[in-house]
C-alpha cells in the first residue's frame, strides 16, 4: 500500500472513503468531509508530500455541489483529496497554510469558480481583472462563455513596502523584447530588490472553459495550444489523461514516437533558453550559435513530421505521424552535428569567465524554498528537487531506456542553466535509443469516448517541467471540466523568491532563467 | 580563443543552409530589402504586441532574428517602444485582459501605421474563438492592413506577410 494512502488512513480512519474504480491504478483517490480538508493536508505534510495542484469542479449537472480537489505527490505516488460543497455554500478551510502553492491555486479558484478558502491571507482576485464583473465566475455552469464580459470600475491593490529610500518600478505588461506580457511591480533600494510582486492572467483566454465547449478530439488540439513552445507534453498530458478514462490501450510504437517528440521539444526549447541565458548575460555570440541549432532541429520536424513545433502529431490513441528508415537515418546524423557542436559551445560557456561572474551565485532559489514551493521540473532540480515524472511515472519507452536526472543544489541562474546542458545530452541519448530500437505495428487506436461521470488524470514531463491534468465527463459523456496545471502556476513563485536581494539589472538574467509561461499560466 | 575558432569554423551560416532554402530567403529578402528602402528609407521598424497568444507564434517570431533567416540584413529590426515603430506585429487571440494595452500601444504608435495580424489567433481568434475572455482576431480591436494565417506561421510566411504589408503602403 502507498505512503500517501496510508497516512491518509491513519489520520481519518473510515471518514476517507476510496474509490478505486474511477482513477488510473497508478494513483489513489478518496472523498472526505469537507471539514477535514485541512487534516488531510496535515496528514499529507507530515509524510513530506508536495502538493501539486488544486482546483475547483463545478458537479451540479452530475447531481452534486462543487468539488474541491487537493493533488498531491511523494516520489511515484500521486493522490487526490476531495471534499464535496453544497451548491449554496460554497466554502472550506484553506489549506494555505500548510502549502505554499496552494496561495494562487485558492485564489483562481475564487476568482474564477467562486469558492471561498476560509482562512487565506490573501484573497484578492488573481486572474480576474478588477474590471470584471464580481459575480463572474466563468467556471461554474450557469456562466455563459459565448457572452462577451463587461467592464466594471475596480482596483487591485499591490503590496507596499514602506521606508526610507524604498522606491517602486512597475513593469509591463507590453515588455520591451519579443515577450509575452505580464506585470511585475519591484520594490527596491538603491539597486537591490525587497519584493517583487508578480501580477498575470493578461493572456488569460478562458481556456479551461472552452474545453467544455470542444469534444474529446478537439480538446487534445486545444491543449497543443496551451503553451506553444509545450505543445508535444500538453497535448500528450491530455491524451493520456483521456485513455486512463476509456481504457484505450495505445500502441507500443506510437509510446515511443510519443517519446521521441516529447526529448526533440525538450531540446530546441533547452537550446533556445541557453542562448537566451547567454544573451541577457551580455554574451550574444551563444544566442546565435544556439539558435542556429535550434532551428536545424526544428527544420528536421517539418520535413519529417510535416510541423516545426508538431503541433498536433500527438491524438488521442497514439500519434498523426510515422517515421521511416531515411527519417530514422536524418535524425541520427542531425544529432551526431548537434551534439558535436553543443559540445564545443558548452566549454565555451564553462570557459568564460565574465559569463560565469554574472551566472553564479544569482538569482538563488535555495532548495527548502523550492521545497516549500513544491517546485517542478528543471527549477526544482537546480535547487535539489530530485523530481522527474519520466522516471517516476515512466510510459514505455522510458521504463526501458531510463533517465538520468541532472540534480544540482547551488540554485542559481547558472544552476538552471546547467541543469538543461545536462538534459539536452541526456534526450540525445534516449532519442538515439528510440530511434534504434523503435519497435514495429500500429501507430494508432480508437480512443473511444468517456463513461458519464468518470474522471482521468495524468502527469507528463515537458520541458519545463511536471504537468498535470485532470478530466472528468459530464453525464452525457461530454467535457464537464479539464483542469490544466502548468508547470509555470507553481514555478513562478520561485522567480518572487530568487530574486530577492539581487540587484534590479539581474532581474531579467533571473527570469530568463526560470523562463515559465505567461499562456500556460494564465490560461 | 575558442570563440575565434568557432566563429571562423561557423562561418557564414547561411551558406551551411541547402540550396533551395536559401533560394527562398533570398527570394523574398531581396523584394523586401528593396521596398523597405524604397518606402522607408532602408529601415522598417516593428515593434511585436503578443495580445494573448499561446508563445507559439513569438516562438517563429524570434527564429527570423535567429542567424538563418537572420532578418536585420534586409533592413528590419524589433523595436522596444511604439513610439519608433513604423508597423506593430500583432499576435494572439486579443484577450480581455489585453484589449486596453493593445490599444494603448496602437495609440503610441505614431502614423502612418501598418498592422499585421500574425498567426490564425490573430487573423480571426483560432481555436479559442470568441469567448467572455477571448475577443477573437486582432482587427476587432484595432484596424488591420495584412493577415498573415499559419498556427504558428513559418519564418518564410512571416517575412512574406511582412514584405506584402511593406508594398501595400
Ligand atoms: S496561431 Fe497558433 S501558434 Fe499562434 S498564438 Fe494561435 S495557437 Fe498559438
Amino acid at each position: 500500500m502507498s505512503i500517501l494512502k496510508n497516512a491518509i488512513i491513519s489520520a481519518l480512519g473510515v471518514e476517507a472513503v476510496f474509490d478505486g474504480n474511477n482513477y488510473p491504478a497508478s494513483m489513489d483517490f478518496c472523498v472526505v468531509p469537507r471539514g477535514k480538508f485541512v487534516d488531510a493536508a496535515k496528514a499529507m505534510k507530515k509524510v513530506h508530500a508536495l502538493l501539486a495542484a488544486e482546483w475547483a469542479s463545478d458537479e451540479s449537472q452530475l447531481g452534486r455541489g462543487f468539488g474541491v480537489f487537493a493533488c498531491y505527490r511523494w516520489g511515484a505516488e500521486y493522490l487526490i483529496v476531495k471534499i464535496e460543497l453544497p451548491y449554496d455554500d460554497p466554502i472550506f478551510a484553506s489549506i494555505t497554510n500548510k502549502f505554499m502553492p496552494a496561495y494562487r491555486f485558492e485564489r483562481q479558484m475564487k476568482s474564477l469558480m467562486g469558492v471561498v478558502p476560509v482562512g487565506h491571507p490573501d484573497l484578492r482576485p488573481w486572474i480576474k481583472f478588477e474590471d470584471w464583473p464580481e459575480d463572474a465566475w466563468p467556471l461554474r455552469k450557469s456562466f455563459d462563455a459565448l457572452k462577451p464580459m463587461p467592464r466594471v470600475a475596480g482596483e487591485y491593490k499591490f503590496v507596499r513596502a514602506e521606508g526610507e529610500g524604498v522606491y517602486e518600478i512597475p513593469v509591463g505588461p507590453v515588455h520591451a523584447g519579443i515577450i509575452e506580457p505580464g506585470h511585475f511591480r519591484f520594490q527596491a533600494v538603491g539597486e537591490d530588490i525587497l519584493n517583487l510582486e508578480e501580477r498575470l492572467g493578461y493572456v488569460h483566454k478562458g481556456i479551461e472553459k472552452r474545453f467544455e465547449a470542444l469534444s474529446w478530439q478537439e480538446g487534445s488540439r486545444l491543449a497543443g495550444r496551451v503553451s506553444g513552445d509545450t505543445t508535444v507534453a500538453h497535448s500528450l498530458a491530455y491524451c493520456m489523461a483521456l485513455e486512463t478514462m476509456t481504457g484505450c490501450r495505445v500502441p507500443e510504437r506510437a509510446q515511443w514516437l510519443r517519446a521521441l517528440f516529447l526529448e526533440r521539444e525538450r531540446i530546441a526549447n533547452h537550446l533556445g533558453d541557453l542562448g537566451a541565458i547567454c544573451n541577457d548575460a551580455a554574451f550574444a555570440f551563444m544566442l546565435y550559435q544556439m539558435s542556429r541549432l535550434k532551428e536545424i532541429m526544428l527544420r528536421t520536424n517539418h520535413k519529417l513530421f510535416g510541423h516545426r513545433f508538431m503541433m498536433d502529431r500527438i491524438i488521442p490513441g497514439g500519434v498523426s505521424v510515422d517515421i521511416g528508415p531515411d527519417g530514422r537515418e536524418l535524425i541520427l546524423s542531425e544529432l551526431k552535428k548537434l551534439l558535436k557542436e553543443f559540445n564545443r559551445l558548452v566549454i565555451i560557456y564553462d570557459e568564460n569567465s565574465s559569463l560565469e561572474d554574472r551566472v553564479r551565485e544569482t538569482g538563488i532559489l535555495i532548495p527548502e524554498k523550492a521545497r516549500e514551493l513544491c517546485a517542478v521540473g528543471i527549477v526544482a532540480r537546480a535547487s535539489g528537487l530530485n523530481l522527474d515524472c519520466r522516471t517516476q511515472n515512466p510510459f514505455p519507452p522510458y521504463d526501458r531506456i531510463g533517465v538520468n536526472v541532472p540534480v544540482l543544489i547551488s540554485g542559481d541562474v547558472h544552476a538552471r542553466a546547467w541543469v538543461r546542458v545536462e538534459e539536452v545530452r541526456e534526450s540525445i541519448r534516449i532519442i538515439r535509443e528510440i530511434i534504434n530500437a523503435l519497435p514495429s505495428g500500429a501507430i494508432s487506436a480508437e480512443a473511444g469516448i468517456p463513461a458519464p461521470d468518470t474522471s482521468g488524470f495524468s502527469a507528463v514531463e515537458g520541458w519545463r517541467g511536471e504537468i498535470v491534468y485532470w478530466l472528468q465527463a459530464g453525464p452525457n459523456s461530454e467535457v464537464n471540466r479539464c483542469m490544466v496545471r502548468d508547470p509555470s502556476s507553481v514555478n513562478w513563485l520561485g522567480l518572487e523568491q530568487a530574486v530577492l536581494g539581487n540587484i534590479v539589472p539581474d532581474f531579467p538574467l533571473c527570469n530568463k532563467s526560470f523562463n515559465q509561461s505567461y499562456s500556460g499560466h494564465d490560461l | 580563443m575558442k570563440i575565434l575558432n568557432q566563429i571562423l569554423r561557423t562561418g557564414i551560416v547561411t551558406e551551411a543552409l541547402p540550396p533551395e532554402v536559401e533560394e527562398e530567403i533570398k527570394a523574398v529578402g531581396t523584394k523586401l530589402e528593396e521596398a523597405i528602402r524604397r518606402r522607408f528609407s532602408r529601415s522598417l521598424t516593428i515593434r511585436q504586441v503578443d495580445a494573448g497568444s499561446c508563445n507559439g507564434c513569438e516562438l517563429e517570431i524570434h527564429a527570423i532574428n535567429n542567424p538563418i533567416y537572420n532578418c536585420e540584413r534586409f533592413g528590419m529590426h524589433f523595436t522596444a517602444s511604439p513610439r519608433f515603430a513604423d508597423m506593430l506585429l500583432v499576435t494572439g487571440p486579443v484577450t480581455r485582459n489585453m484589449e486596453i494595452a493593445l490599444r494603448r500601444t496602437y495609440d503610441s504608435t505614431p502614423t502612418p501605421k501598418l498592422v499585421v495580424a500574425a498567426g490564425d489567433c490573430g487573423c480571426n481568434g483560432g481555436i479559442f474563438g470568441e469567448t467572455y475572455a477571448s475577443l477573437g482576431g486582432i482587427d476587432k480591436v484595432i484596424p488591420v492592413d495584412v493577415y498573415i494565417p499559419g498556427c504558428p506561421p513559418t519564418p518564410i510566411a512571416l517575412l512574406h506577410g511582412i514584405l506584402k504589408a511593406v508594398e501595400v503602403k
